[in-house]
């Protein structure tokens, strides 16, 4: 005889009868191939479901700002290069206006048109990693081999122009150390003529990429309110549909004689900060064009520093054979040129948004006060709340759509 | 070189001196940015009034940095504020003694203020009232010294035949 089937077995809620929820914590970092950096989420876990996130930073702190009081101003440029190594040009160029802004010392067009040509190819490099690692994070690998080698090819132009590669110490405080070699030249006008092309071929990899939309849409938006409260600045903002650029809203080295487009997203979205990154390409090269076009109509091809003594080396000959020219020469390397006292506070639009440098002399050899504003360490506070409830595949791709760099973060 | 905003950094000065009278120090241009002093009682007050106002909209807070004034044994912050609406900028100062260290979070204007006050904790020991989570953020938990003050020493403490006064200032 067949035992009786127990029919409420089917009515039975086994919902109700669950055990309270268990959450687990997970470790994001401080080193793991999803940060691309040294920091630490620490997640807690409600299975592939984010419930809250704390993050630890600092584990590459090198006290830059503390540094800083110890050097003469032309010894900070090497920490600056440390920020954001991924462009390490731009922030550079960011500290030596800072710097001229203090002096007072007014750079020649030249040498405006000649940095914003290394500036843009900074920004391009960046944008460059930045783009090609969400296309990782979402497993698309190929564009990241490819599009490494133009990156490549812009560290070689930065060895053609300062001799360096990642961390460029690139120019001097009122211009550049050299003039751009011709091969410099080449080199610059061969990266124009080719990139368009590939980063084309780039953007069909991924933009209409089906299973890159799924994704980067909706992944990780952010409210425009919530950003500007939270201090974004750069694409970040941007693509929360709010046009701030620093470049033209305070145009400094003479971006105000330039034509672009600030593009702008809409949903704030890990799409749109890849979108609006990826037209921000397209117009620096733009810009490049034009200031190759400004240099080309100009008859000057040899100024490449502002005619102000303070800060330039003297030429070789000139030290071992002229008195004054060899103090001039040991008094800057020695850092005791004369510096007023005062503050100024400069920023430029760096690849991740606003760089500012508040700088406090007190008319002693060094600054007594540096202060980096550094985009990242203000825009990462509010990765919490912008994965909150979300999974962790893709927290993992707004994390890399952010563009955290390390460097820049820990200062 | 760089242009300056006579008319809106007298509008800011005039508004502030009416709403707040003998709680602003002084103001002064330096370089290209307006820079005005405020008392600590009523640096809250200030901020809030800057940011809500109709006419200064300073809607945005670029950065806030501690500042250690070693002569007048004073622990100060900075605030570069930032009105979009109006392409204006200004910086806020206020200071107190380095004994009480202590001065308002501005956390409740602006989120971005949570770590860079968690900063200018860590380096200069500058306590914040109402912090939701006031704790060390780039050096280690333990340690005891507020780095960026300038009475720290960046070489090693433990030598003593090196003379900072020989290694830059």
């Amino acid at each position: 005889m067949a035992e009786e089937l127990d029919t409420d077995f089917w009515e039975r809620d086994f919902v109700k009868t669950e055990e309270p929820k268990e959450y687990n914590t997970l470790n994001v970092g401080p080193t793991h191939p999803a940060t691309h950096g040294v920091f630490q989420n620490v997640m807690l876990m409600d299975g592939e479901f984010i419930v809250s996130t704390e993050q630890t930073i600092g584990y590459i702190h090198r006290a830059f700002e503390k540094i800083a009081e110890r050097r003469p101003f032309y010894q900070v440029t090497p920490l600056t290069d440390r920020l954001n190594y991924c462009s390490s040009p731009l922030n550079n160029m960011g500290w030596h206006m800072t710097v001229e802004k203090l002096l007072g010392i007014e750079t020649p067009k030249r040498v405006d048109y000649l940095r914003i040509i290394v500036m843009e190819l900074a920004r391009i490099a960046d944008h460059l990693i930045c783009n090609s690692v969400i296309g990782v994070d979402s497993g698309a690998l190929t564009g990241f081999t490819y599009i490494f080698q133009d990156r490549e090819f812009i560290y070689e132009i930065y060895e053609e122009i300062c001799g360096a590669r990642l961390t460029t110490n690139m120019g001097r405080i009122g211009g550049f150390e050299r003039n751009f070699s011709a091969k410099a030249w080449d080199k610059i006008r061969h990266f124009l003529k080719t990139f368009p092309a590939k980063l084309k071929e780039f953007e069909t990899l991924l933009v209409r990429n089906r299973i890159f939309m799924d994704r980067t849409i909706n992944v990780g938006a952010f409210p425009a309110d919530r950003a500007l409260a939270y201090g974004f600045t750069g694409p970040n903002l941007r693509a929360c549909g709010i046009d701030y650029d620093v470049r033209a809203m305070n145009p400094y080295c003479s971006y105000d004689e330039f034509e672009f487009i600030i593009p702008v997203g809409q949903n704030g979205d890990t799409y749109d900060r890849f979108m609006v990154r990826q037209e921000e390409m397209k117009q620096s090269l733009h810009i490049i064009e034009q200031a190759i076009a400004k240099l080309d109509a100009m008859e000057d091809k040899e100024t490449y520093f502002a005619k102000d003594p303070r800060f330039v080396l003297p030429p070789k000959e000139k030290v071992y054979n002229n008195m004054e020219a060899l103090i001039w020469h040991f008094k800057i390397v020695m850092g005791e040129t004369d510096i007023p006292a005062g503050e100024v506070y400069h920023s430029i639009e760096a690849a991740n948004g606003e760089l500012g440098f508040y700088l406090v002399s007190d008319g002693g050899r060094t600054a007594s006060r540096l202060h980096f504003r550094r985009p990242c360490f203000i825009y990462y506070q509010a990765y919490p709340e912008m994965v909150k409830g979300a999974m962790l595949s893709d927290a993992i791709l707004t994390m890399s759509s952010m563009n955290v760099i390390a460097g820049e973060l820990d200062a | 070189m760089y242009q300056i905003n006579s008319e809106r950094n007298q509008l800011v000065v005039t508004k502030l001196t009416n709403q707040f009278t003998e709680a602003i120090e002084s103001n002064e241009i330096m370089a290209d940015m307006l820079c005005i002093s405020i008392k600590k009682e009523a640096i809250l007050q200030a901020l809030l009034f800057l940011r809500d106002d109709n006419e200064l909209q300073f809607n945005f807070l670029t950065t806030l940095c501690g500042m250690h004034y070693p002569e007048q044994q004073q622990l100060g912050l900075v605030y570069h504020l930032h009105s979009f609406r109006n392409n204006h900028r200004i910086r806020i100062k206020t200071t107190t003694d380095i004994n009480d260290p202590t001065f308002p979070s501005s956390t409740a204007l602006w989120p971005a203020a949570n770590w860079m006050e968690r900063e200018a904790f860590d380096f200069f020991g500058i306590l914040f009232s109402d912090h939701p989570n006031l704790k060390r953020i780039l050096n280690v938990e333990e340690m005891k010294d507020f780095p960026l003050r300038k009475d720290f020493p960046l070489e090693d403490q433990t030598r003593e035949d090196k003379d900072d006064r020989m290694f830059g200032r």
